[in-house]
């Protein structure tokens, strides 16, 4: 086992990656000779040169085109949108033409595309840098939507995007990037079809992703010292979204909580409440709970910052109140 | 009529009559296509949008007649012209248009988005100017692994209003990648003129903003369009980076089968209807004595037949199973 960061996983997933498949490259904004916005690219330049390490321009819409289009003819592009706002740029590419090529062509075009931007708030930048828009995303057929919550997943997810022959979306919580775990540094790709337990209980069920997981399990802690033992689900695929595994917690449990940063309304929390329902009505003993992201832009402040954003004590609240 | 002048081969350019046959050939297939889809759209055979080519045809047949089967193609929503002159089936066309399984995008595409991977053709965009990107994608990959082909991107005037025209045009010259910018000027935007919606309306100057050679050329005239594109292939492909060709051109039909025309003037459309790509042409041959009345009637009856058997093939065509709906949403 090897002690990295989650930014020395992706790092890791990237040249291993590159190594193993000449038609991999890396395109975005300062993916190069900055190193990446985040690092996450840092010297893979040095080693690869600057035709598979390529800074492109600030182009959003074109230098993800230019990614469906190269991965369209024969390359297995890793694209980096640095966050998830400035991929608004890129929507046209990613919605009219990455998630629709294959199908509207009748299965003739495939497009084996890895993206990867961060996401979520948590880190003071405003209202143009913090939001978690991956629910939009998630929204959206024809695309893989991954959440890497954990060391291990943001090595093993990326190196599972790029063996696929569709479009891949990665979202990595900005908050995560200097995150320690051990893992095993020669791992290969990780199964991206389903949800994980990451911790057992039999009262309640907290569903998150992202850096959701982590409240949630702090959560789960202060809960089980009251005498709540809490079953905690890592969501890690947002598209498809592994319903099974949820269900089968809350036909123990009987009790759902899901902790999403996104705006409430129309969230991914919106739709796994909606399944559940659906699906396991006769399962609850209490109505689906959300602990969500205020409706408001992300503001810089950092006391109103940490309002907007989902808390450990507002989930343990929340969760005290179905035993009450 | 032209606002400016436009590139036009001598009149004594070399035309070898069996090649000039064949250009008139690509031409009439796509006038009697798009008019037999008019026909079949006002019967409710076809459906959803229907942009019709005629008027256009020289574009598609000269500039296709420049490329090489093993390039890339990425064409617009007006994209039956593109699609008939890069050698489509017109059955395959016509089935598309009716819906059918034995379409070329297996009637989930429709008018709009005819692909055919087998041609290299990457298929009819219709958000304006999103085909941009692909296309610098694609020559991207292609220069990456140091192949040959080059991109022929096709895109209308309107296009170049959008903000993926500049940020495609900047990046293939960035990178020097082979893609051939294919601009068809029938200077509307659906409705809106480009005096209308652009301040500065020589589109060369914006390619030459970056730094790609440009030059605009009679889209009338199929023989010029075939010379100006053949040279402008040539440099793309010996590695001189992208190039835009403009071609003047004029769609004697709407935007849409829906268009009611208000936006132009009937006069307007008649002047340009004496520039006819195909009656010019034809009066070409003629004057040259390469086309007597029993080629041209020969030619006609040929291009009816395929026509005729196009819309047998969509008739006959099955329905994709709506159990198969979801189908090619993503790979098995």
């Amino acid at each position: 086992m090897t002690t990295m960061t989650y930014r020395e996983a992706l790092r890791s997933a990237l040249r291993d990656a590159l190594l193993a498949d000449e038609r991999v490259f890396l395109m975005g904004e300062d993916v190069g000779r900055y190193g990446g916005a985040f690092a996450v690219s840092h010297g893979l330049i040095d080693e690869f040169g600057p035709e598979r390490v390529r800074d492109a321009p600030l182009s959003e819409s074109a230098f993800v085109g230019a990614g469906i289009g190269a991965a369209l003819n024969g390359m297995r592009p890793i694209v980096e949108v640095m966050t998830v706002n400035f991929s608004m740029l890129a929507m046209d590419q990613i919605l009219n033409n990455a998630a629709t090529l294959r199908y509207m062509s009748g299965g003739q075009l495939n497009i084996p595309l890895v993206v990867r931007m961060a996401t979520g708030g948590g880190r003071q930048l405003g209202a143009q840098h913090s939001h978690s828009l991956e629910g939009w995303y998630a929204h959206i057929p024809g695309i893989t939507v991954l959440s890497p919550a954990t060391v291990a997943d943001a090595r093993g997810m990326v190196l599972a995007a790029i063996q696929r022959p569709d479009p891949v979306f990665i979202f990595e919580h900005a908050t995560l990037y200097p995150v320690e775990d051990d893992i095993d540094a020669q791992s290969g790709a990780v199964e991206i079809e389903h949800a994980a337990v990451r911790r057992r209980g039999k009262d309640v069920t907290l569903i998150g992703y992202g850096a959701s997981l982590g409240k949630a399990l702090s959560a789960s802690t202060e809960l089980a010292a009251q005498g709540i033992e809490a079953d905690v689900i890592d969501l890690r695929v947002l598209r498809p979204l592994d319903m099974d595994t949820v269900l089968e917690s809350v036909a123990k449990t009987h009790r759902a909580l899901m902790v999403d940063e996104a705006w409430r309304t129309g969230s991914l929390a919106a739709e796994v409440s909606a399944q559940i329902t659906e699906r396991g009505f006769d399962y609850l003993d209490w109505p689906v709970a959300r602990v969500c992201g205020a409706e408001v832009p992300a503001p810089y402040a950092r006391h109103m910052e940490d309002a907007s954003l989902p808390q450990t004590p507002a989930i343990v609240e929340a969760v005290q109140e179905m035993f009450a | 009529m032209s606002r400016r002048k436009a590139v036009t081969p001598p009149a004594d350019t070399p035309l070898e009559r069996e090649h000039g046959i064949a250009l008139l050939h690509g031409m009439l297939r796509i006038r009697r296509f798009e008019e037999k889809a008019a026909e079949l759209y006002q019967a409710g055979k076809i459906r959803g949008f229907l942009h019709l080519y005629i008027g256009e045809e020289a574009v598609a047949v000269g500039a296709m007649g420049a490329l090489r089967p093993d390039d890339a193609i990425v064409a617009t929503y007006r994209d039956h012209g593109h699609a008939l002159a890069r050698g489509i089936p017109a059955g395959a066309l016509m089935a598309e248009m009716y819906g059918k399984a034995n379409g070329c995008s297996r009637g989930r595409g429709g008018s709009m988005h005819f692909f055919d991977l087998s041609r290299r053709f990457f298929g009819g965009y219709a958000i304006v100017g999103g085909g941009l990107p692909i296309a610098v994608g694609l020559a991207l990959a292609d220069k990456m692994r140091g192949a040959a082909p080059i991109t022929a991107c096709f895109f209308g005037e309107g296009a170049v209003a959008e903000g993926e025209f500049h940020e495609s045009l900047n990046l293939a010259r960035l990178w020097q990648l082979p893609v051939l910018f294919l601009c068809e000027n029938n200077r509307y935007a659906m409705g809106t003129a480009l005096e209308r919606s652009e301040s500065v309306t020589d589109l060369r100057r914006k390619a030459e903003a970056y730094d790609v050679a440009a030059e605009t050329v009679d889209g009338m005239d199929v023989a010029a369009v075939e010379a100006a594109t053949r040279k402008a292939v040539e440099a793309v492909r010996s590695g001189g980076g992208p190039r835009l060709v403009e071609f003047e051109t004029y769609r004697f039909r709407g935007h849409s089968m829906a268009d009611p025309e208000l936006y132009r003037a009937r006069e307007e459309v008649e002047l340009w209807k004496q520039r006819d790509p195909i009656a010019a042409f034809t009066g070409r041959l003629r004057e040259r004595g390469m086309l007597s009345d029993a080629d041209l009637e020969s030619l006609e009856a040929a291009v009816a037949r395929e026509i005729d058997d196009a819309v047998a093939f969509a008739e006959a065509g099955p329905w994709e199973p709506v159990e198969d709906l979801a189908k090619f949403v993503m790979s098995d």
